[in-house]
This record gives structure tokens, sequence and C-alpha cells, in this order.
């Protein structure tokens, strides 16, 4: 079993052979010859394990996490069938983009009697639940995205949401009145679709292809709930 | 692991008689067809020789990180590269065998795939369920078919939801405990998960071919009328309209779940309970919906409660009286629900 014997039937292997290497034709058939050895870099592997991400700076890490979700803001701004988002998710960016979101649409003293408004834990919790609830879904149609990537590509996906709060809030300074109304309006429906056009354009390949409507539908209910809390939002 | 042998008899030319029968196989040019009497079985299965081969590169791949450790560091280097090979290949075996045991617990315990065939629709047959709940039809002799699918009556459950936060937030109703979004959700879910199970419960009493899924589907989708009623009279504020929709579409989307049900049922008393009870409970949650969360015309308001009701705190808004007949029903809800007002406000 352990010498390398030179098999007649194959073709051009003509080179001296470390041990072992004639075994690769084994569980080949002939039509397709494998040429080559068997060596695995064992050298660099034992290497790589040395230099594991444990051991550098913290800077180096938080900038390394800080580039991949600012390249995944630029993926949601422009959207183009990538997947980025899908490949290597993360949930550092709806993370970060929630609590933006949940500290502006903050009404202002917990003692208020006007507590109508929504506050924090409740934006938090609509934004985690809804992103749950719709993954489910998508899954149970049939989809074939794995839970997490779902999750990050819908949290990615507030970012027009996110933009247009802070426009709100910016417009609202000014004094209030009809205009002030459409303006927000106008920015607020631009987001939005913005904001189911991104997404659609990276969940929508993960779908059968008929059904794309039905896991699409509570995607526009979602960012239609999140739209409604910023365009009612009026600060005390 | 046919095609495995094959190759295997060539590459052992010199082995042996005991391969000796795969020659005629290999000259056909590589037949996938393997004569298992002929294998010798110790030595054949290539799962062994990988399993050999792993070993012996374990142990090259050991002796060359001994060697190149050497190079740099001499011999005490050498030993514990190999220790600390041996450690990650712990780690690494502890790791699998954990993610095992959660992936069993997981699949156990978080199995969605229990719910996977009621998601099983097209989006044509949501639509072409969507308006044959509007239209009630009249065949009782026969049960009639109801399609046993979550997906559409879950949609139309959250269009509910965000429909009543827009009409909420349009009216700018105050809720003192509680959020607006918590009371929108516990509202809808709550009254198609609690009424659901209570005519159901109705059902088993009365002997209806019915079961749970069935019913939850069936209060689904008869939720659309008032996803249309609400949507409407949320933007447009006229009373009569408002009245009219809840008689025609409330209407219709009642008959047609009291028809399914009466279809369903046998005996007259059966039937009366059990369709009485679920046209009463649905036609009253839609003037419920539009009533509790719905701003009443401002010269309505102000002339009925007066200027000493405190600004905060949530009233019941008084029907006003439109229908000469609504007269005697909207003085009892009134009072009923000043009387809870009252208590609420006790407290």
């Amino acid at each position: 079993m352990a010498e390398a014997v030179e098999s007649p039937g194959d073709p051009g292997t003509a080179s001296p052979r470390p041990l072992f290497a004639g075994l690769s034709d084994i569980s080949i058939s002939q039509d397709i010859p494998v040429e080559g050895e068997i060596t695995i870099p064992m050298r660099s592997r034992i290497r790589e394990f040395d230099n594991s991400t444990l051991n550098e700076s913290v800077q180096n890490t938080i900038m390394r996490d800080l580039k991949a979700v600012g390249k995944k803001f630029m993926h949601v701004l422009y959207p183009r069938k990538s997947n980025t988002l899908l490949r290597d998710w993360d949930l550092w960016g709806p993370l970060i983009l929630c609590v933006t979101l949940a500290l502006m649409l903050q009404r202002g003293s917990a003692d208020s009697e006007k507590d109508g408004g929504p506050q924090f834990a409740e934006v938090f919790v609509i934004v985690w639940f809804g992103a749950v609830t719709i993954t489910l879904n998508s899954k149970l149609l049939g989809g074939n995205i794995s839970f997490f990537q779902s999750l990050c590509v819908l949290g990615y996906c507030i970012l027009p949401l996110t933009v247009a709060m802070l426009i709100c809030r910016l417009v609202l300074l000014a004094e209030p009145g009809p205009v002030n109304f459409m303006v927000r309006l106008f920015v607020v429906i631009v987001m939005f679709a913005w904001s189911i056009v991104a997404s659609t354009a990276f969940l929508a390949d993960s779908q059968p292809p008929n059904r794309k409507a039905l896991a699409v539908y509570p995607v526009f209910l979602f960012y239609f709930v999140i739209s409604w809390m910023i365009l009612t939002f009026t600060p005390q | 692991m046919a095609t495995a042998a094959a190759p295997t008899g060539s590459a052992r030319n010199g082995a042996g008689p005991e391969w000796g029968g795969f020659e005629e196989n290999i000259q056909g040019g590589g037949s996938a067809v393997i004569d298992m009497e002929n294998m010798d079985d110790t030595s054949g299965s290539s799962f062994e020789d990988m399993g050999e081969l792993h070993q012996r590169l374990r142990e090259e791949e050991v002796d060359a990180d001994a060697a190149a450790a050497e190079e740099e560091d001499g011999e005490f280097l050498g030993m514990k590269g190999f220790k600390g090979q041996l450690s990650r290949q712990v780690a690494d075996q502890m790791w699998q065998a954990g993610k095992r045991q959660a992936s069993r617990a997981f699949s156990l315990y978080a199995n969605i795939d229990i719910l996977r065939p009621y998601f099983d629709v097209e989006p044509a047959q949501v639509r072409s369920r969507l308006l044959e709940s509007m239209i009630p039809i009249k065949m009782v002799n026969f049960p009639q078919k109801i399609a046993g699918e979550l997906y559409g009556p879950l949609m139309l459950v959250f269009t509910l939801v965000a429909i009543l936060l827009h009409g909420m937030k349009t009216s700018d109703t105050i809720i003192r405990e509680g959020t607006l979004m918590g009371t929108a959700i516990g509202t809808c879910f709550g009254y198609w998960l609690g009424v659901s199970s209570f005519i159901y419960f109705l059902a088993y009493l009365c002997n209806a071919q019915i079961t749970m899924l069935q019913m939850l589907a069936l209060l689904g989708y008869g939720l659309f009328g008032h996803c249309i009623v609400l949507f409407i009279t949320y933007n447009i504020h006229l009373h009569a309209l408002f009245y009219l929709f809840w008689l025609l579409v409330g209407g219709l989307s009642t008959l047609r779940m009291v028809a399914v049900l009466v279809s369903r049922t046998v005996g007259p008393t059966q039937r009366l309970l059990l369709c009485g009870t679920l046209a009463a409970l649905h036609m009253l949650f839609l003037l419920y919906l539009h009533f509790a969360y719905h701003k009443v015309v401002e010269g309505i308001l102000d002339t009925l409660e007066g200027p000493n009701i405190p600004p905060i705190q949530r009233v019941p808004r008084d029907i006003p009286v439109v229908l000469p007949a609504a007269r005697l029903s909207s003085t009892v809800l009134n009072a009923t629900a000043k009387a809870v007002a009252v208590t609420l406000q006790a407290h």
C-alpha cells in the first residue's frame, strides 16, 4: 500500500510523485486525469493561526468593522444586484441604525402627558420583531436565505429612512405649516421607496420566482410603519 | 464507490491475482458496473486509504513543523509546536461537538417547518381568496371548502395593524398606559386569535365540522372587509359613509363566514348560536375600531363633552346619533361607555 505505483492507463503523469499522490487517482474516473501533487501547505496554515485577529490592536479591529459597515452602507445607497450584504453579513450596521432611529424618535421628557409618541424600546422592538417576522415569512414561503442574512439586509435597508428622519428633524426646525408637512411627506415617500427597492434588490433572488410578491408585501408594510412613525413625529 | 474500484485495479497491476477480476471492466473503458464478489474488502476501500493518507500527512506535517521549528529555534519550540497543534485539534473537536448539539436542540424546538405547509400559496391564490371572502355562497347543504392557509390571514392582520396606526395618529389618540403600537397589535391579534378560539370552542359545543386552522383562516380572511372599510373611512370622515360601508362591506364578509359555518353545522339551534355570535362579534368589532380610534368631528365633540373635561385623559367619545334607529343602541352604548370610564377612573 505504501508504494507509489505508476499507473499505465493515465496519460501524461510522468513527473516524480511524492508519497500517496497516486491515491488521488483512485476516487476519480479515468475521464478526468488528476495531475499534480497533493501537498497541503501546512506551514502557512500554522502561521495563520498564530496571526489570528485576537492579537491585533483594538483600533485595527474597530476600523476593519467600521469599514465593512461603511461599504455595506454604500451598497444600500446605490443598490445593484450584488450579494455583498448576503455573503458577509453582520448585524453592526442594523444595530447602529436602529439605535440612531430610536434615539431620534424619542419624545421629550418622561413625564410629559402627551405620551403618545414612540419611545426607544418601542422602536427597537418594532424594528427587530418586524425583521424577524419578515424573515420567518420568507423562509416559510420557500426562500433559501439564512435567518441572519435576511436580518442583515432588512436592517441595512433602514438607512434611507434614517436619513429621512435626519432631514425631517432639520426641516422641523423651520416654522410649522402645510409646506413643512409637504416637504417632509415628499422626503419620507422617496426614502420609503428607496428602502423597498434596495431590500428587494437583495432579497428577491432568494425567493422562488413566482412568489416574490408574497415575500415583498410584508417588507412594504414594515417600512410603511417605520415611515409613518417618522412622518408623524413632532418634537415637543 | 463503483468507479473507485476500476482505477484501483489499474493502479495495482502488480498487486496480485485478487485484482485480476477487474481487468475486463477496465478494458471496457471505465464501466461503472463492478463485480462485488471479487473485491477484497480489507484493501479496496478508498475510505481507508484516505484515512491512512490523513494520518501520514498529519505525521508528515508534524515532522515538517518540527523541522521548520528546529531551523529557527531548536528542539524546545518543536515540542511546543506539536502540543499547540494537538490543543487546536481538541478545541476544534469540542467546537464541532458543541455545534452539533446546539443545532440538534435548535432543530427540535425551533422547527418552523411545522408551519411550512400553511404558507404554500401562490399570489394568484391569495388574490382570488381575498375576493371570494366578500362573496357569500348560498350552498348550505354541503360543507363549503375552506382553504387552510395562514399567509393571507397573517398579512391581513398586519395590514389592519398598519391601518389602525394610521387612524390613531390622524386622530391624535392619547393612550396613557401602553403604547400606540402595542395597543394596535394587541387589539388586532387579540381579536383574530381570541375570537377564533372562542368560535372554535362554540363550534365544538355545537358539533360543527371545522378545525382550528380553518377557523383562523376564515376569520382572517373576514378581516379583509374591515381593512377596506377602515382604510376608506379613516381618510374620509363622513359618518353616513361609514355606516353605509359598515352594513355593506362588513355585512358581506360576515354573511360569507356565516354561510360557511351554516353549511358545516347541523340543527337550527346550533346554527343560530354559532352564526349569531360570530356575526355580532364581527360587526361590533368594526364599529369599535372605527369609533374608539377615530376622532369624532370637532363640532359634535365640543357640544357633547363641554369644557370641564380634563384634556389629558382618554374619554369615551359619545357616539353621535345619526340614524334614528340607532338612537336607542347609541344611548345604551354611551351609558355603558361612561360607566366603564367612571369605574376605570376610580382606580
